[in-house]
């Protein structure tokens, strides 16, 4: 860091402590507000959900090669299979949000051309692997299933808009010269091994979650009831799977994108939490912002406050799964469902810094009309998804 | 030996350069090593994948941090 910044630091540090009115009771229980939602998520959401998510999305990027998804992308592929892969194969690719924006690039100039590209942008960020999971822990499944669905569905509609309006245009500059075949090692494992291990991985993850349901629900009251048992059963089937389908090595690569990955995310996590613990409290507590603000803003079901999140959400940058704490902070404060996921959809696939690079790559026009296209269609989600909910 | 490691300055691609560095340490190499950042320039080399590891031109991984050992062949490889 260069000296300027840190003075710049140095003086925000200085006025804050110097004009922040930390007598008034407020500001005291926003503070504490922060301290407390962080507690939650510590006691909650770390052991059970965050690291086991951290572990899944580790393996995903090192024992699932990129190579077979990616062949799909190219300029020869068939349409409708570009496609379908765009839109759900953020699950795999885009474990890491700065991963999206190179991708986009490259199916853009080098394969598929605007649509798929558009497709993969929409719902990459929505459909990684650790904010899909920690949505449907923090926020309920319905929003999380909604959050995944509404994401790939729409995507595929801004991709085929995208394509109809630029195709054309982009046609006659496009360089056909396709993709590079990378020579890959191949796979160490026969391919259903690999899936039996992530399969067993998600299942651990989704059994120790198992929320409690009404005993009248005899299968999922069961379920809840032996969770632990699975939980452990299918522990023991992971560390079996371990010990003889995989190598040293290979193990070690695991357990280091895992760590990067952690690194790399619990600390913006960690800040997005106090954040939203200082500005919103938790679930009906009242932080810095008061609640009937956030009721009227984006409270209720109505075309203007689902249109109001979805351009706030457009707007606003979210660091990979600070979303979640902001939107938690926000529901409980009286948002309702169909604004939640309109923020959902429409925050993290665009922010002004990533709007700056897309017009890097597409051009502004491309680019203002792939934002309208964006908050249209994140609008249309929450108002279906806030009529379906209520 | 001219190694390009492509990548818009994400921790796994910090990962990939340190590799590279260690390999061409160990082996006792001299090359010009050199971040690509820039998307643009990523997508002309005609990878979709970051990280993305070229040597001498050649595109030797994408999408994947490769191991030491495997940096290390490649680069004897093109000596």
């Amino acid at each position: 860091m260069k000296d300027k910044w840190i003075f710049v630091l140095f003086a925000l540090v200085f006025l804050a402590a110097y004009f922040i009115p930390f007598n008034q009771l407020r500001i005291q229980n926003s503070i504490a507000e922060a301290f407390l939602l962080l507690q939650e998520y510590a006691r909650q959401h770390v052991l059970l959900c965050l690291i086991p998510a951290f572990f899944i999305a580790g393996a995903i990027s090192v024992f699932i090669r990129q190579g077979a998804v990616i062949k799909y992308f190219g300029a020869q592929a068939k349409k409708i299979i570009s496609y379908s892969i765009a839109s759900v194969s953020g699950a795999i690719l885009a474990v890491c949000s700065c991963t999206v924006l190179p991708i986009f690039a490259g199916i853009y100039t080098r394969g598929a051309g605007i649509g798929p590209a558009t497709a993969f942008l929409y719902s990459g960020p929505a459909i990684n692997i650790l904010a899909i999971i920690l949505t449907a822990k923090v926020l309920g499944y319905r929003l999380g299933f909604a959050r995944a669905l509404g994401a790939i569905i729409f995507s595929v509609v801004i991709g085929l808009i995208m394509h109809s309006l630029f195709n054309r245009e982009d046609e006659k500059t496009r360089n056909k010269s396709g993709l590079a075949d990378v020579e890959e090692t191949k796979d160490p494992r026969p391919m259903w091994k690999t899936i039996l291990y992530f399969a067993v991985m998600i299942g651990i993850l989704v059994f120790i979650n198992w929320g409690k349901s009404d005993s009248a629900l005899k299968i999922w009251y069961f379920i809840y009831q032996a969770k632990w048992f699975i939980g452990a059963f299918l522990s023991i089937a992971l560390v079996w799977m371990i010990m003889t389908w995989f190598k040293k090595e290979e193990l070690k690569e695991w357990i280091l994108s895992t760590w990067i990955f952690a690194k790399q995310i619990l600390p913006l996590l960690f800040a997005g939490v106090l954040v939203a613990g200082f500005l919103l409290g938790r679930p009906g507590q009242e932080g810095l912002i008061p609640s009937q603000w956030v009721a009227k803003i984006v409270g209720g079901n109505s075309l203007g406050s689902t249109l109001f999140a979805s351009v706030a959400g457009a707007l606003m940058y979210f660091a990979t799964l600070t979303e979640i704490p902001i939107l938690e902070g926000l529901l409980g404060a009286g948002m309702g469902q169909g604004p939640a996921l309109a923020l959902l959809l429409a925050g993290p696939a665009l922010s002004l810094p990533n709007m700056l690079v897309i017009r890097s790559i597409i051009g502004t026009k491309k680019t203002l009309v792939y934002i309208l296209l964006v908050v249209i269609m994140a609008t249309v989600s929450g108002l279906i998804y806030g009529a379906i909910v209520t | 030996m001219e190694i390009r490691i492509l990548g818009p300055g994400c921790p796994r691609c910090g990962e990939v350069e340190k590799r590279t560095i260690n390999a061409l340490a160990e082996l006792n190499v001299s090359a010009d090593v050199q971040k690509v950042t820039d998307l643009k320039q990523i997508a002309e080399y005609k990878i979709i994948g970051t990280p993305g590891l070229v040597i001498n031109g050649k595109i030797k991984s994408s999408g994947r941090i490769p191991s030491l050992q495997e940096i290390k062949n490649w680069i004897q490889k093109e000596l």
